[in-house]
């Protein structure tokens, strides 16, 4: 063997390279689920900032009246999980984009339990909302 | 992980300067990227002051000025000089386009000129684009059907729809757009990037073709189509005025269409 021939380490053809691992069948979803979710935001986002403006100089127990309440516990509810949903998805572009190699799998995982705790403390708190409210305290 | 930096080898520095003719009056200067795979150096920026008075209009009539009476190491590729062939595809004064068919009056202060970003470099201004015309060949550009076509002559075609294939048999494959796609960038070597997601529209949309589905098919994935940020670098940089984002738009409404 030639010491001075340099090596090289990927032969693999251009074509082989394009085709990869073949498409995977997937992102149909995750992209529609990306503009559906962020259209929903939009009607939950606009009642939760009306909602904020009329509990202005509320004191605790008003407030915690007013999120036991059905209606608002269901509002609050869909508006947690839509906007951790929205992160979820969203932030898995990011991390598409930036961060390659083995980091990459981690790091959606990361991405995916991070958002889904987060969103489901926001459900537990409403339910405490609701408990609170319906046992009277 | 995440580059936040240029490698070290791929630093640009400062390069020779080539001053103009002597009594020139009307001069421009030109920032020419150089690099050669021979000597083992970083690249570097020449400059080449020319008289405009003794030249073409277009920034390839300069480029073929320096070769032939200034610098004949200089390296690019040219052909058609009228923006056909789009082999002379480069980065002038920010902006992918084809040097053929880009003034160099529309152009204020120096002509900054540098290779299709974010490709490997072959010499100067020529770039690798291998990896592309493979990405183009995996999406098979030809026309597919299981009918058998007419014994006495061509498939044939509806006003209607041959309309349909406006604005985008006009693509050259000069790539300006691909490699003006920040998600191409990152993620060149599984994103398909615009001008081969528009070639694919091209055979999508072709009412002659009968595997639309299996088309389809081979796009669902979350880097080949649906990396595309909606960016639309590659609209604007377009040398031929098409529109690559809005095809790959239509693309992903046909994914939905069939699927919701």
């Amino acid at each position: 063997m030639n010491a001075s021939v340099p090596h090289i380490e990927v032969m693999r053809s251009q074509l082989g390279r394009a085709r990869g691992l073949g498409a995977g069948h997937s992102g149909v979803s995750h992209w529609w689920a990306e503009r559906v979710s962020a259209a929903s935001l939009l009607p939950l986002s606009t009642w939760f900032v009306v909602q904020m403006f009329r509990l202005g100089g509320a004191d605790h127990a008003e407030v915690v009246k007013w999120g036991g309440k059905p209606v608002n516990a269901t509002m609050l509810a869909a508006l947690i999980i839509t906007t951790f949903y929205h992160a979820q998805v969203g932030l898995q572009v990011i991390v598409d984009d930036y961060v390659h190699g083995k980091a990459h799998l981690p790091t959606r995982l990361l991405i995916k339990i991070g958002t889904s705790l987060m969103g489901l403390l926001g459900v537990f708190a409403v339910i405490k909302l609701v408990v609170r409210s319906g046992s009277g305290k | 992980m995440v580059e936040l930096r240029l490698p070290r080898n791929s630093t640009v520095g400062k390069g020779k300067t080539f001053p103009a003719p002597a009594g020139a009056k009307n001069v421009k200067t030109f920032k020419v990227y150089r690099w050669s795979p021979d000597d083992g150096k970083n690249p570097v920026i020449d400059s080449y002051e020319l008289d405009l008075d003794t030249i073409g209009p277009m920034v390839l009539d300069a480029i073929i000025h320096i070769k032939n009476d200034v610098d004949p190491t200089l390296t690019f590729r040219r052909s058609c000089r009228e923006g056909i062939c789009g082999s002379c595809a480069m980065n002038i004064d920010g902006e992918n386009t084809l040097a053929c068919l880009k003034p160099i009056k529309s152009i204020q202060g120096d002509v900054r000129i540098y290779p299709l970003p974010h490709m490997p470099i072959v010499k100067d201004l020529v770039s690798n684009l291998d990896g592309a015309y493979a990405q183009l060949r995996s999406i098979q550009p030809w026309m597919q059907a299981d009918s058998a076509p007419p014994p006495d002559g061509e498939r044939r075609q509806s006003v209607e729809e041959r309309s349909k294939l406006d604005g985008m048999w006009e693509c050259i494959l000069c790539f300006c757009c691909t490699t003006s796609c920040p998600s191409y960038w990152w993620n060149g070597d599984k994103y398909l990037g615009p001008a081969v997601l528009l070639a694919a529209y091209r055979w999508i949309a072709d009412s002659r073709d009968e595997h639309t589905g299996e088309r389809l098919d081979s796009l669902e994935d979350t880097f080949k189509l649906y990396a595309c940020r909606t960016i639309m670098n590659c609209t604007q940089t377009c040398p031929k005025g098409l529109n690559p984002a809005k095809a790959i738009g239509r693309i992903k409404e046909l994914q939905i269409e069939r699927k919701v």
